[in-house]
């Protein structure tokens, strides 16, 4: 649940004050770690500061640009800079700090660029003596606008269900696959149909490709890939007895779990299987990516959360999280926080008169939508979606021809399964703490972002 | 209650027009941007394999010497002119973007050894084996056989090289002494000797105007002000010194061809030791031009490949070569910054791109925001291993590939017999000296 949280500066000169103290601490502590050389080459840089500090401002009506908050710089850091400890000569130690500005720089106009989005997130804030779980979805209908009401819909399927829903990655899609062979997908704010077929056979999963003229769907047997218009494009074979899917965009990878616990990736760029193996977890009823490094994240019968990468065959984390069986999973957007089924505090309450199958968050809607039993609904959820998207990672407005030069793109620039890591930012630190010591490390975490080289 | 969901207008954010840009809102928060840094990597890595991908330096060849080329000359203003001449003393004037030849005639008995073009480009001049120089028409005749030189002074001394003033009607020759000519007249203005009798280049610097240097065959480096004082400076390197190119910026730099496979890099106030050495060669380089900006050079070598170095840096940036080129004699780079021009023993002339993966003609704007995008990516990653591999690798002939081996093992050698040699001597009996020290003999004022 994103939410984008104005902060607007109070005043300026504290800010300022912080910002030096800052430094101050910096520098202290690479004065620590320095040699004598350098000790006097801070020194210098030392009075330096002292100096900058005792300019008063010549014209104190005007008191410059407005500082950034802390949070906002918080909110837009990329990583903890650069390292500047261990460069040994001068020359490239005067290098590391320019670059290091450099991102401190990007760091503050990102951060203040944030000023200009244009769109704020929704809220449902309850009057006093009330609470927000006490409104319907009716109250909530009658007192938002026509457009944002006409999101609230419900799809009575009562012959094929219960439904998985999956939305496409920009929000405007819709998949429905029914446990008894019903395929649809359509366009859920236009409520345009693309195709709606019956596919003659159990159904367990459906999941959207990269755009949304491709659909994988986990029938009785083997997953089927089809196109906008329900045409069967192919039939893989090599997945059989899938339960779950899950696709990584950014490594084109149909992750799968099945009925006998085999988790496998394929990539579906080139249709070829990267990695398959037994989690021996038994058969797979939960199955999530994190959205921020792509890890598996699956649900086991004891209660136990496993993270799973297609690098290694054991799991790369394992958490109890409840003494019984889990019944759901979730992981927000940010990759952060992983809850399974235990709400800390409700937020908004709905009640639906069939058992739930599927529960998903639509990006950039405030909508839940949730296949059932019996079909589908979509829910208002304020405050639920991220208001301003970047039309450049994922636009829910995209034609067609967008749609097709940000397929080249990110077929371009798709990522190497081995990037599949728990770490983040681990690629741009070469320099990095961990690898310090060890020279031929850095070469290997390199090395494996590029398939080997074939010897000729 | 109050309530609020997330409704937008498609009007602001669907173009008005079919002839509109399309709108892309940005949102820089790193939650909508996963895997920002890995994919930004990708995106170099790819950026830097198309480089390789395009880099197609040749342009194209100028075929018509019935000998090898012995020295090209280039037009003071426009860029489409190139002159060459031939061993057989033909001289050729080319037009370069059609890739023809405009005027071609017998010049002189024997090698051409020179040609320059005066700053006003009326005329050019050429020099030959049969001690004559020879002033002709930079227009091309109604008629071929009309090729008559305006004028020829017939010299006492050998000459073997010509440089033209940048904007005097004076030029300089070198041979067996060093002579400044006024174009007018048919005696030398001025004659220079410093102890040697072979001098085989010269050439003018073309900010410190009346700066002159020659190389003389004894190795030396000799350096002129032809206001009145005659030779100033004399360097003698350990090897002879081929040809030599002022820094068209830096009026006190220049660069030098030598025959033990380097250039050097010399700065005019202090020439006891060279500012920088640029080694990959490996054969003798023959020849050296500067690039117009004065941060890059280009030298001609006998090892059949041009290279490709910046100003300030030891190893060179890109090696063109064919199949077919054989010994480079001559090489000069366009005042466009564009172009290389080079001519060999096998009787062309060929034209390269001075940045291998460059487009040629004009850009769209796009086109040049990816470009500019793609280069920015290449710094900061370049040194990261696979992009600075990658972006590192060429492709040299065989006979390059064994030699730089050979020549790697030479000086391994040499420098373990020279740690053999320290380690049994007294201390301090074999000193260490750094390279750029090893390659002066001695500096005279």
């Amino acid at each position: 649940m994103t939410k984008t949280v104005r902060y607007f500066a109070a005043e300026s000169e504290p800010q300022n004050t912080e910002k030096e103290e800052f430094v101050g601490v910096k520098k202290k502590r690479l004065k620590h770690n320095a040699d004598n050389k350098q000790h006097i080459h801070k020194k210098k840089n030392h009075n330096q500061r002292h100096v900058s500090k005792k300019i008063p401002n010549p014209n104190p009506k005007y008191p410059g640009r407005a500082p950034v908050s802390k949070e906002l710089l918080e909110k837009h850091t990329r990583g903890d800079g650069i390292q500047k400890s261990g460069v040994k000569t001068k020359f490239h130690q005067k290098k590391v700090e320019y670059k290091d500005l450099n991102v401190k720089y990007a760091n503050q106009l990102a951060a203040r660029v944030e000023v200009l989005l244009t769109e704020e997130s929704g809220i449902l804030e309850a009057d006093i003596g009330e609470t927000t779980t006490q409104y319907t979805q009716k109250d909530i209908v009658k007192n938002v606008d026509i457009t944002a009401a006409s999101k609230h819909f419900e799809l009575q399927l009562r012959d094929f269900g219960p439904y998985r829903i999956n939305y496409t990655r920009n929000g405007r899609h819709l998949a429905l696959g029914g446990k008894l062979g019903h395929v649809a997908t359509f366009d859920w704010v236009t409520k345009k149909l693309h195709f709606e077929i019956n596919v003659m056979e159990s159904v367990h999963d459906i999941t959207w490709l990269h755009i949304e003229t491709m659909l994988a769907v986990a029938q009785k047997d083997w997953v089927y890939i089809y196109d906008n218009q329900g045409i069967e494009l192919h039939c893989l074979k090599m997945l059989n007895k899938v339960t779950r899917m899950q696709f990584l965009p950014y490594h084109f990878l149909l992750a799968t779990g099945n009925d006998d616990g085999y988790l496998s990736w394929l990539d579906v760029s080139i249709g070829q299987i990267v990695v398959q193996y037994n989690s021996k977890l038994g058969r797979i009823n939960m199955m999530t990516q994190n959205p921020y490094n792509a890890i598996l994240c699956v649900g086991g019968s004891k209660g136990v959360v496993s993270m799973w990468s297609p690098n290694t065959r054991e799991p790369v984390a394992k958490m109890l999280c409840h003494k019984t069986a889990m019944s759901s999973l979730h992981i927000d957007p940010k990759g952060v926080d992983c809850c399974t089924k235990s709400a800390r505090r409700p937020y908004l309450r709905h009640r639906l008169n069939n058992s739930i199958a599927n529960l998903s968050f639509c990006p950039f809607e405030d909508i839940l939508g949730i296949g059932s039993e019996k079909g589908f609904t979509s829910l208002l959820a304020p405050g639920a979606g991220e208001p301003n998207f970047d039309a450049y990672e994922a636009n829910p407005f995209q034609t067609k021809s967008q749609r097709k030069e940000a397929e080249v793109k990110a077929l371009l620039e798709k990522e190497h399964a081995k990037v599949v890591k728990t770490v983040r930012h681990q690629i741009v630190n070469i320099n990095d703490k961990t690898n310090k010591n060890d020279v031929t490390k850095e070469k290997s975490i390199l090395d494996r972002f590029l398939p080997k080289q074939k010897k000729r | 209650m109050k309530v609020k969901v997330i409704t937008r207008n498609p009007d602001e954010y669907l173009r008005e027009t079919k002839k509109d840009l399309h709108k892309a809102p940005r949102n820089y928060d790193p939650n909508l941007h996963p895997f920002e840094a890995a994919r930004e990597y990708v995106r170099a890595l790819n950026a830097v394999k198309l480089e390789r991908v395009f880099a197609k330096p040749f342009v194209g060849n100028l075929d018509g010497h019935r000998d090898g080329v012995s020295c090209l000359g280039k037009h003071p203003t426009k860029l489409s002119i190139l002159l060459s001449g031939a061993y057989d003393g033909e001289v050729r004037v080319w037009d370069i973007p059609q890739q023809i030849c405009l005027r071609h005639f017998v010049a002189h008995d024997g090698i051409v050894r020179g040609i320059s073009y005066n700053p006003n480009s009326t005329n050019f001049f050429t020099i030959g084996d049969d001690k004559t120089i020879k002033t002709w028409y930079a227009d091309i005749p109604n008629n071929a056989s009309e090729e008559e030189p305006l004028n020829t002074i017939l010299s006492k001394t050998v000459i073997t090289g010509i440089s033209h003033h940048q904007t005097k009607p004076i030029f300089a020759t070198c041979g067996e002494i060093c002579q400044i000519w006024e174009e007018t007249r048919s005696e030398p203005i001025h004659t220079y000797q410093w102890g040697v009798d072979s001098l085989h280049d010269i050439s003018f610097n073309p900010v410190q105007q009346n700066l002159l240097s020659t190389c003389a065959s004894d190795r030396s480096i000799i350096l002129y002000d032809i206001r009145n004082t005659g030779p100033v400076r004399k360097v003698i390197l350990k090897l002879r010194t081929n040809r030599l190119a002022w820094n068209p910026m830096e009026p006190f730099i220049f660069t030098c061809a030598n025959e033990d496979y380097n250039l050097y890099t010399f700065d005019t106030r202090n020439l006891k030791k060279p500012v920088n050495i640029h080694v990959d060669h490996v054969s003798a380089v023959i020849d050296v031009d500067y690039s117009p900006t004065g941060r890059e050079f280009v030298s001609g070598s006998y090892d059949k490949s041009i290279r490709i170095f910046e100003a300030g840096k030891g190893h060179s940036r890109d090696i063109y070569h064919t199949k077919r080129m054989q010994r480079v004699t001559c090489i000069l780079w366009s005042l466009d910054n564009k172009y290389i021009v080079n001519g060999s023993d096998e009787m062309n002339i060929r034209i390269w791109k001075a940045r291998a993966s460059e487009k040629l003609g004009t850009l769209k704007p796009r086109e040049k925001t990816a470009l500019n995008y793609n280069s920015a990516l290449k710094e900061k990653y370049a040194t990261h291993p696979q992009v600075k591999r990658i972006s590192r690798h060429r492709q040299v002939p065989k006979h390059i590939y064994n030699a730089q081996n050979e020549l790697r093992t030479i000086k391994q050698k040499l420098k373990k017999k020279e740690g053999n040699r320290r380690a049994h001597s007294k201390k301090g009996k074999v000193p260490f000296v750094p390279e750029r020290q090893k390659h002066v003999v001695k500096q005279d004022v």
